[in-house]
């Protein structure tokens, strides 16, 4: 599995450039950074001077793509860096399995099921249990598979009874 | 509250995908592969033209949310196809939606037809859902790596929406005697489109591994209907073909008035942007 961490060039020059543009935010889901979603694919500083970061979207229609470009432009141009490309690739597809378990550990603190299990190729969707992040109970059920972002699906918790929203495996 | 958390939602400036944003080679599409991103891109922009029309619209909010969601991911294949099929000749994803007159669409009829109500919605996203699950996963060996990652990207999205449409025509099929009946109108009025969608054009020679081709599914598709229809207990409809024509350009009388709505913004003010 390819995790976040791998991607983080190695070197410094780069990697500064990285880590700037890590410090950008999902504007959906304001909690978690594009390096915790698995969407910051890569960060390369040009002999010319030029920064080209890499990013990649979550669904094909995903709105936050536009915003992210220039949040990730605003937050290197504010660093000093004069010349910003940002590119988007589809290749290879984002799944959650991208997504770092620190991400995960925030969106359930926020209030937003992590995904379980992973999203590795198979015929058959097991359906785990996914876990009420208000009351942790295990007996919840699905009420839409469609839910207020494209990458979210809404659930319910049949305990405490509160609906929440699940980011679910892809 | 610090200013990533302040706002859940911002409106940006609506940024065109530039060509070299959809760059996983520095080369052109050859014409006959554009034109087939064409093909792909047109049926993907129409559906969601039309399932846009639902939002407020359907019989419950979670529908709402469902179609909405399906609409937008239609469009986000459709940015991807005509911002690929644009690099071509020059012309941007917005050249191609905005600018391109009714016959200069390559989209089936079926994607064009009307909604009607809810379950004729549901019949045409049936078909369309089955067809193009098929198609997309096969589309992720094409020779072309571009079409190659737009389909594998498509599959996982398409593989949601099959499933939202199965779950709705078991529902329809066997609920009351009213869905049920709405269930078989909307399967019948839907049918004459099926055919058009396997036809072989000129064209799929020249795509050679580039490309799938259309008759090759039309045997999966027809196993995966008969095995949803038997179970909602439905019949597949025995109802004459359509006379097609979209991929050549020749449209139904309902795509001039999508096209009106769709367009007349750019075109009223070209440029604009919020």
């Amino acid at each position: 599995m390819v995790t976040v961490t791998d991607l983080r060039p190695a070197s410094a020059v780069d990697a500064a450039a990285w880590d700037i543009a890590a410090t950008v935010c999902d504007p959906e889901i304001p909690v978690l950074t594009i390096e915790d979603l698995g969407i910051l694919r890569d960060a390369h500083v040009a002999a010319t001077g030029q920064v080209l970061v890499t990013i990649t979207p979550t669904y094909s229609g995903c709105p936050a793509m536009d915003a992210i470009r220039d949040d990730v432009t605003a937050a290197l141009t504010g660093a000093g860096y004069d010349d910003v490309a940002v590119r988007l690739v589809l290749a290879p597809a984002w799944t959650t399995d991208w997504m770092s378990d620190d991400g995960r550990a925030k969106l359930a603190e926020y209030g937003i099921a992590p995904p379980t299990g992973t999203a590795a190729a198979g015929p058959v969707r097991i359906g785990l249990s996914v876990k009420c992040p208000q009351c942790s109970s295990l007996n919840t059920r699905e009420m839409t598979r469609f839910g207020s972002t494209s990458c979210k699906a809404l659930y319910v918790c049949n305990d405490c009874r509160e609906p929440f929203d699940y980011f679910k495996v892809h | 509250m610090s200013e990533a958390n302040a706002s859940a939602t911002r409106i940006t400036p609506g940024n065109a995908l530039r060509p070299e944003d959809i760059a996983l080679l520095d080369t052109k599409p050859a014409d006959a592969v554009a034109q087939y991103a064409l093909w792909l891109g047109d049926d993907a922009l129409i559906l969601a033209q039309r399932l846009g029309w639902w939002i407020s619209r359907a019989p419950e909010l979670e529908e709402d949310v469902a179609l909405a969601n399906i609409a937008l991911d239609q469009i986000g294949h459709a940015r991807s196809f005509l911002t690929y099929a644009g690099r071509a000749w020059d012309r941007t994803e917005d050249d191609l939606a905005y600018f391109r007159r009714e016959p200069e669409f390559r989209s089936v009829h079926l994607v064009e037809q009307p909604n009607g109500d809810f379950a004729r919605t549901i019949a045409r996203q049936f078909v369309v859902a089955l067809y193009q699950w098929e198609l997309y996963s096969r589309l992720v060996h094409s020779s072309d790596p571009t079409l190659a990652a737009i389909a594998a990207k498509a599959v996982k999205e398409v593989d949601y929406h099959r499933d939202h449409s199965i779950q709705w025509v078991l529902r329809l099929g066997q609920g009351t005697e009213e869905s049920r009946r709405r269930m078989v109108a909307g399967l019948s009025l839907t049918w004459p489109y099926v055919e058009e969608l396997f036809a072989d054009h000129p064209l799929v020679d020249e795509l050679g591994d580039a490309g799938v081709r259309p008759s090759s599914l039309r045997e999966p598709f027809d196993a995966a209907v008969q095995a949803v229809l038997a179970e909602a207990e439905l019949e597949v409809p025995q109802v004459p073909g359509s006379v097609g024509g979209g991929r050549l350009g020749r449209h139904s009388e309902h795509l001039g008035y999508i096209l009106a709505e769709l367009q007349v913004l750019a075109r009223e003010y070209p440029g604009a942007s919020w």
